[in-house]
């Protein structure tokens, strides 16, 4: 069991006092931003990437890990005793959740989401494990072509999957990917879209991008669409499970732990469709169906677990492919590149240390939420009182900081203004914006791929179907995007 | 491919009164004008019977994403084509196909529109879509920002990052002006010291170069 020797290794450089303080740090913030409404996981990465540029490549993981696993619990608190659910994620959870809540057994869903959250997360953890190396031994024989198919998989599945028109997901995909385009040409030294400015050349960067679209729409939109009236907090106690709750518990931390894992992995799907399934087949194979609408705790235990494996199933694409899937994953992808590390399958070969490390501190992290977030859940709950127009203003100064500390120059906070508001008309019109975000960062590399796997067959198209895999791959896209055409061929299915 | 799902363009004949008025305020730089906004008049009639009251500003989105298409093509073609043995398809080849796609999906995007398709406009926690939009606080937000952009290099980040902070708090209704004052200069301040010159990240001391 070699993986097993490694991981040992990793526990003990993540037990040094400087590591197990990032992995503290993380999952606090990512606790508070997950409470938070307005800032999530992604942004938060985003905002932070140019702060740690000066620390140690495997601190600033932790610490993002940390802010990833910890967003997943603290979207569940704002989702059960608000209502709304701050996370995408959640939002399955702020059915049965809220219900819970308004008849008085908030610290029982508090506790079901958090223990359930650390059940999902411990198992999915050890399963990313023993997955990642698989995974990695499969993906050492992929060429060029093989990764132009994928990444081409992955933004129709982006595209189509997320949000209820397609259309819309593609124009959102096609704007990313436009972003990403402007700058120097990699391969020719050609300027593409600088429009003459000189500080595009180096093309738009991803924090820049990111935060925009994230912090600095959410702000806008917020600010065009202010709830005057303060939505009610229910208040509550210290989390706690009765007997009959943990017999009603366990089995859906389970089968959500078995969904949200595979589907994190897959691209496209991210947290939210393991969520919505878990529900489904919770309210299945409930012994007590009727309850599910009025506060089944099993309607949050299945979800909550769903969506924290799901976090831990992203980490297999991203650290073995360097395949992003969620928009927090994509964000970390460029965080690894400007660290001029590159995941993939040579990742865990050269960078050994880094990805223990990493894997082990997501154990560590996993046990501080549960700590933290047991005893201190009516601490988290006050977070969702503070004053909005401090809450935004701070969203945005922080955005502003991050943004103009990746290249100290004022444009960068211009176009911070106009990627905003872009970010704003896509929440206006209903455009999905992780499609945007996975376009601006994997764009190029698709690009370079794809110009790589043409070179090598000297411009003749065919370079680009590669082996069997990538013919299997384009057969998997043809399906996605003929979808609705071959619906109506499929008789009698109502989904 | 076309868009084929149903969306619900019958339920939002109010939302559609609210938003076709505003169609003529909005000019954000992501969204200029354009003359052809409206459906041309083929498309209304070869999709006949779809609801005329749907969201009429997505139309502002698909000549967006038109002019978009045609100057990532326009700017693709003003390279100087260069393709060699290493790289036969040169830097042009990925954003032609890039702009092409943008004005297929700005054409389907209109032909959904037409038929009385809508995006969802996002949810959220303190997002309360019952409201009319409010264009004063928008305003007013995005010039407490780009103020920062503009005071940053010659003020400094410190006073900048107050004077954004405490006008972004005003324009978003806070009435405790001496209290979001104070927190903005605290927050500037302590995030100076920490990031700046804890950390080495490049924030500008500005005018107080030597005070700070």
């Amino acid at each position: 069991m070699d993986n097993l020797g490694h991981l040992l290794d990793g526990f003990v450089n993540v037990l040094s006092p400087g590591n197990l303080l990032m992995a503290l740090l993380g999952v606090v913030a990512g606790t508070a931003v997950g409470v938070l409404p307005g800032i999530g996981p992604a942004m938060t990465v985003a905002l932070l990437l140019p702060v740690t540029y000066g620390m140690d490549p495997t601190q600033a993981f932790i610490l993002f890990a940390g802010i990833y696993y910890g967003g997943m619990y603290g979207g569940s608190t704002t989702s059960i005793l608000l209502n709304t659910p701050g996370e995408s994620s959640s939002v399955i959870t702020s059915i049965e959740g809220n219900k819970m809540a308004k008849a008085g057994r908030a610290a029982q869903a508090l506790a079901t989401a958090a223990i359930g959250s650390f059940v999902a997360g411990t198992i999915a953890t050890l399963l990313l494990v023993f997955v990642t190396p698989l995974v990695v031994t499969f993906a050492v024989g992929l060429g060029a072509p093989e990764y132009f198919a994928i990444m081409l998989l992955a933004f129709v599945a982006v595209s189509v999957t997320l949000g209820s028109s397609r259309v819309r997901g593609f124009a959102s995909l096609l704007l990313g990917l436009v972003i990403g385009l402007i700058g120097i040409d990699g391969v020719t030294g050609r300027q593409r879209l600088t429009l003459g400015i000189p500080q595009l050349a180096d093309g738009i960067d991803v924090v820049v991008v990111a935060v925009g679209i994230f912090a600095v729409g959410e702000a806008l939109w917020v600010a065009a669409h202010m709830r005057r009236k303060a939505m009610p907090v229910i208040p509550v106690g210290r989390p706690w499970l009765g007997a009959e709750d943990w017999r009603r518990s366990w089995r859906p931390w389970l089968r959500g732990t078995a969904l949200g894992f595979p589907f994190g992995a897959l691209p496209g799907s991210g947290a939210e469709i393991p969520t919505f399934l878990s529900y489904a087949v919770e309210k299945r194979l409930a012994r007590r169906p009727e309850e599910f609408g009025h506060g089944a705790i099993e309607g949050v235990a299945g979800p909550e677990a769903a969506n924290n494996a799901s976090a831990a199933g992203t980490l297999v694409p991203m650290l073995a492919i360097g395949l992003p899937t969620t928009a927090t994953a994509a964000v970390m992808l460029a965080a690894f590149e400007s660290y001029g590390i590159q995941p993939g399958p040579l990742l865990l070969e050269r960078q050994p240390a880094l990805v223990w490390t990493l894997i082990a501190s997501l154990f560590i992290g996993n046990l501080l939420l549960l700590v933290l977030n047991l005893p201190l859940a009516p601490a988290w709950a006050r977070l969702l009182r503070v004053p909005r127009p401090y809450l935004y203003a701070g969203i945005l100064f922080f955005a502003s900081m991050g943004a103009y500390a990746v290249n100290s120059q004022p444009l960068d906070l211009i176009l911070l203004l106009l990627l905003g508001l872009l970010g704003f008309a896509m929440r206006r019109f209903g455009l999905p914006v992780l499609p945007l975000i996975v376009g601006v960062i994997l764009g190029p590399r698709a690009e370079l791929q794809g110009r790589r796997s043409l070179q090598l067959s000297g411009g003749d198209l065919s370079g680009l179907v590669g082996g069997p895999l990538s013919i299997a791959i384009y057969a998997v896209l043809v399906i996605l995007l003929a979808w609705p055409l071959i619906k109506r061929f499929v008789p009698g299915r109502a989904l | 491919m076309s868009e084929q799902e149903p969306v619900h363009g019958h339920g939002a004949s109010r939302e559609g009164d609210r938003t076709s008025v505003r169609a003529d305020e909005r000019r954000s730089p992501d969204e200029p004008p354009s003359p052809d906004e409206r459906p041309s008049p083929d498309e209304r009639t070869s999709l006949g019977d779809g609801p005329r009251s749907g969201d009429r500003a997505q139309y502002g989105v698909c000549a967006f994403l038109a002019l978009l298409g045609a100057l990532v093509i326009v700017d693709a073609l003003s390279i100087t084509p260069l393709t060699s043995s290493n790289d036969p398809i040169g830097p042009r080849s990925v954003p032609v196909l890039l702009g092409v796609a943008l004005l297929v999906v700005a054409v389907v995007y209109g032909v959904d529109v037409a038929r009385g398709g809508r995006g969802e406009p996002e949810a959220g926690e303190d997002v309360d879509l019952s409201t009319a939009m409010d264009w004063r606080t928008v305003l007013l937000l995005a010039g407490a920002f780009a103020a920062n952009a503009v005071l940053i290099e010659p003020l400094g980040w410190v006073i900048s990052g107050t004077v954004m902070f405490w006008g972004a708090a005003f324009a978003l209704g806070n009435r405790h002006h001496v209290r979001g004052l104070m927190i903005a200069v605290v927050l500037s301040l302590v995030t100076f010291y920490v990031f700046a010159i804890g950390l080495g990240v490049n924030l500008p001391a500005g005018v107080l170069q030597g005070i700070l």
